[in-house]
């Protein structure tokens, strides 16, 4: 018997891929893509409450918010990709261990 | 096959398949294969949400995820290498084995939080569709978040024109 649990499982399993990718890649690209990542697990968790946890005074609350996350994870990628082409620009790398111009 | 058995066998294989791709993203050598890897995830995961009984949610993460952005992340890929074998997605320098265990922590943490709890079981009604519920409570009771959506769009996209923008030499 699949449950929530197992969803849950599978969301958490992702997003701890995630935070593997997000601290120890170089690409700032590879970085915008575990962010990514991410997100879709916490969307997997909420559609899986929406889905098994079903509340007839808030029905399908988590497949709404999952949309509203789905939309605000493009706008972010589109203005991220934006300032890493800046980046790019003004210092002509986009590895993060050379972007360390605050550092002395 | 019993319709249980069907459904255990239809989750563990798209949770590998997930799981995978996903670990494809941050195990790839060359950041163009590492970008095929995550479309192929945002795909097993537009799968999950379809397990789910979510076909709004499922046809917005393929139109969405699945197309618009990868094709912002491969064109930030083409646009941002010094030369034309550079799409290297190494490991920064010095992690070591910090970055695996640190995920392996978080893991372990959510874990550790959500296997003892009981949740809350709602019997699901069984829609013949949640597209024209979403759309139903876009308008009535959601709509503040998606009236200030449209603004948060509006804003990045003047945002990243500008941004992205090439200065005149003058």
């Amino acid at each position: 018997m699949i449950g929530l649990g197992h969803f849950l499982v599978l969301s958490a399993g992702l997003f701890s891929i995630g935070v593997y990718g997000l601290l120890s890649k170089r690409n700032a690209i590879t970085l915008l893509m575990c962010v990514e990542l991410m997100f879709n697990a916490t969307n997997i968790a909420l559609v899986a409450f929406a889905r098994f946890g079903y509340n007839s005074a808030q029905p399908l609350a988590g497949q709404a918010f999952a949309l509203f996350i789905i939309t605000i994870a493009a706008a972010e990628v589109a203005v991220a990709i934006a300032i890493l082409l800046l980046i790019y620009r003004l210092r002509g790398t986009i590895w993060v261990d050379e972007i360390d111009l605050m550092k002395w | 096959m019993s319709n249980d058995l069907l459904f255990a066998i239809t989750f563990y294989v798209l949770a590998a398949l997930t799981l995978g791709a996903g670990l494809g993203v941050v195990i790839l050598r060359n950041v163009v294969h590492a970008a095929v890897s995550l479309i192929a995830c945002f795909f097993f995961v537009a799968w999950v949400y379809l397990v789910l009984s979510a076909d709004l949610l499922w046809v917005a993460q393929l139109l969405i995820y699945a197309g618009a952005i990868p094709v912002l992340i491969v064109f930030a890929i083409m646009f941002t290498r010094r030369s034309m074998s550079d799409t290297s997605n190494a490991d920064s320098g010095g992690i070591g084995l910090w970055a695996p265990l640190v995920g392996a922590a978080v893991f372990g943490l959510l874990l550790a939080v959500l296997l003892p709890a009981t949740w809350f079981h709602g019997s699901w009604p069984n829609p013949p569709g949640t597209t024209a519920l979403i759309g139903n409570e876009l308008v009535s009771k959601y709509a503040v978040p998606f009236e200030l959506v449209s603004v948060l769009l509006l804003a990045a996209l003047i945002g990243a024109v500008i941004l992205a923008r090439r200065e005149d030499e003058s």
